[in-house]
């Protein structure tokens, strides 16, 4: 009995805070766009029934995005934009776990630490001062200007390269802490045996390294894509009114045109996009458990 | 090649060439001395044994010949190519690790072909050579599993299997049967002797555990604190100990210290009022001077009744009795009030044993079933 309340917790959780929401929304993005308020129809009446209020739902919305490529547009450029980062996440990150876990033990802890510090400031603030490197009068165009490197401050602030550097900023750590633990907890003489057996220090990487933290790679490139994916804010803030990433479509949809159906069909279409990895992530963690790794 | 010499010892003819020597080698770690000056020649088909306690260099002198550790001072040769600069890569020397580190995400036979496949060996004969090993430990049917699908004695044989693949002139192995509980290591003790026997593989084995060491090895290194202390075969270093630590590390030992005098057989003063005892002089020059008597337990016999015709016997009190069920150790407090062991095969029912707790008992040796050390 106990134990069955303990489990309940986490579904009741998410029941209220994820299903009934869901639900809500999904609900609205079937519905029609209405001067109303809310700005929508049909709305639930007592009287009429549940019955009543499923007949009026469609798919209008939903053929309406199909319809309109710059949905579609805003979708592939967040998948882009999110793939992009993902990559250098990695690139950027890899040699870090690596460096990281090849670190005396007693520097290791510290090591972490330093990864996980920038979360001791808010996302918000962290990104607002990209803003004052990132702009034309900005520390870095200051700094470059003042070196000689170049005669003309660049224009990187509001572009899709500024919306970058700020994604593979903020998502860098979820790259470098799961890279990290599959390359710590390995045992420095599978890397000997390599070597005993005839490989050389970089075809053993190649060879045992590389494949053994396979699992890192995955876990973390899906840290990194998945959410960079929906990402409002830093594309808002470091990318200007031309970014169109899915999560700013969202936003405008719903502030700016008061289109609750069409920004909830959005984020419908979004959360489905992105069902296919996160299934694949998941399917990866437990293959990872059940070969006790 | 003549199977004429029955008796394989190589060490002993004069003209045998080494296929590894150690040339004064010495190995610091900053100020730690692993190795120290060490120079010990080991011969083609041997089954050389590195026995010792933990930190006292044997597990160094193995990384420095497959090639992890480089010599602070001195050279190793194999096969009198000085190995200094060759990377472990490169060395005819393959080694099973003691965590066995094998592959987590390669197959049986891939782990087994994994060496195979950085040598210039075609394709087929990759094949072949995998086949043939996987025979070998008895392991064809597990060829497609992972290594964590596999039972501890299975991975033990997998490495082994791994690091034979190349045919390597030197196999090393660390601690290989520490993971395996006991019925199961004494049991891969003697596949390991088959193995080397019928590849004639020159094996070089690193271990604490002297019973595993006295039972595969055709040699034993005793070392302590970076130095060996004796080299000889298992015979020889439980028969004749140079000195105390190795007679100690070898077995149960009883050492009796004591001033000797005498030419042809050795007469051994303990103290005042205490008897004397006899010992022949074995491998010792006679001299006059202290020394130390090891004599083993199972040569000491323990009766009730004085015993007839011995040169040795002493009169004592039974403190303690460990039965093990095969054999049955009596410690007994001799006049010196020193405790000796005496051990005797259970022949009888237990329920038979006539010697109890307390009991005065005499115990008695023969002159030449002790030895005598200076050391």
């Amino acid at each position: 009995m106990g134990r069955r309340v303990l489990i309940a917790i986490p579904f009741l959780w998410l029941l209220i805070l994820f299903l009934i929401p869901f639900l809500i929304v999904f609900k609205i993005s079937l519905s029609d766009y209405a001067l109303a308020r809310p700005p929508y129809l049909p709305q639930y009446n007592p009287d009429e029934g549940l019955w009543a209020l499923i007949s009026q739902l469609d798919f209008e919305t939903y053929a309406f995005i199909f319809s309109d490529s710059l949905y579609i547009n805003a979708y592939l450029s967040s998948l882009q934009i999110a793939a992009i980062c993902t990559l250098a996440c990695l690139a950027l990150g890899y040699p870090m776990a690596y460096a990281m876990a090849r670190a005396p033990k007693r520097w290791q802890p510290l090591l972490v630490m330093l990864v996980i510090l920038p979360f001791w400031t808010s996302f918000l603030i962290r990104v607002y001062a990209w803003i004052g490197i990132l702009k034309t009068e900005g520390l870095l165009n200051v700094f470059l200007l003042w070196t000689g490197a170049i005669a003309e401050p660049l224009a990187i602030y509001n572009t899709n390269i500024a919306v970058c550097i700020g994604i593979i900023y903020t998502y860098l750590p979820f790259m470098i802490l799961p890279l990290y633990a599959t390359l710590e907890r390995m045992d420095d003489s599978l890397l000997e045996a390599a070597e005993d057996l005839g490989c050389s220090r970089l075809s053993a990487f190649w060879s045992i390294t590389l494949p053994l933290s396979l699992p890192g790679i995955i876990a973390g490139s899906f840290l990194v894509f998945i959410p960079a994916v929906g990402e409002f804010v830093i594309p808002d803030l470091l990318g200007g009114s031309s970014n169109l990433m899915i999560g700013k479509t969202l936003w405008v949809e719903f502030f700016n045109n008061r289109d609750w159906t069409v920004a909830s069909a959005v984020a419908m279409l979004m959360l489905a996009g992105l069902i296919i990895p996160i299934v694949l992530f998941q399917r990866q963690q437990e293959r990872d458990r059940e070969a006790g790794r | 090649m003549s199977q004429t010499s029955a008796v394989f010892a190589p060490w002993a003819e004069a003209d045998a060439k080494p296929l590894i020597s150690f040339d004064r080698v010495t190995k610091s770690f900053g100020g730690f001395i692993a190795v120290d000056d060490l120079s010990v020649d080991i011969y083609e088909r041997e089954f050389f044994a590195l026995l010792g306690p933990s930190g006292c260099g044997k597990t160094t002198m193995m990384r420095m010949l497959a090639g992890f550790e480089t010599p602070t001072e001195g050279e190793i040769r194999l096969g009198g190519e000085v190995l200094r600069d060759q990377p472990p890569n490169a060395r005819p020397v393959n080694m099973m690790f003691q965590s066995y580190a094998l592959f987590p995400h390669l197959s049986v036979a891939d782990n087994i072909a994994f060496g195979l496949k950085r040598s210039q060996m075609s394709k087929p004969d990759i094949t072949a050579r995998t086949e043939q090993m996987l025979e070998l430990v008895q392991l064809k049917d597990f060829a497609k599993r992972k290594p964590h699908q596999l039972s501890g004695g299975q991975r033990q044989r997998v490495a082994l299997a791994r690091s034979l693949a190349k045919s390597p002139k030197l196999l090393l192995l660390d601690e290989p049967l520490g993971a395996l509980d006991k019925k199961l290591r004494q049991q891969t003790q003697f596949e390991l002797m088959n193995i080397q026997e019928s590849l004639g593989t020159t094996f070089m084995i690193v271990t604490h555990d002297q019973e595993e060491a006295m039972t595969v090895a055709s040699r034993i290194a005793v070392m302590d604190k970076g130095k060996i202390i004796q080299v000889a075969t298992p015979g020889e270093i439980y028969e004749y100990p140079i000195n105390r630590y190795v007679a100690d590390f070898i077995g149960d030992v009883n050492v009796i210290e004591a001033h000797a005098t005498g030419t042809d057989t050795a007469t051994l003063t303990r103290g005042e009022g205490l008897k004397p005892l006899e010992a022949s002089w074995g491998r010792l020059t006679a001299g006059d001077g202290k020394l130390w008597l090891a004599l083993r337990p199972e040569k000491v016999q323990v009766s009730v009744d004085a015993p007839q015709g011995t040169s040795n016997a002493l009169q004592g009190k039974v403190i303690d009795i460990a039965y093990s069920g095969n054999l049955t150790t009596y410690h007994v407090e001799i006049d010196s009030g020193q405790i000796v062991m005496a051990q005797e095969v259970n022949r009888r029912h237990l329920a038979d044993r006539s010697i109890t707790w307390e009991d005065p008992v005499w115990l008695s040796w023969d002159k030449g079933a002790g030895v005598l050390m200076r050391g």
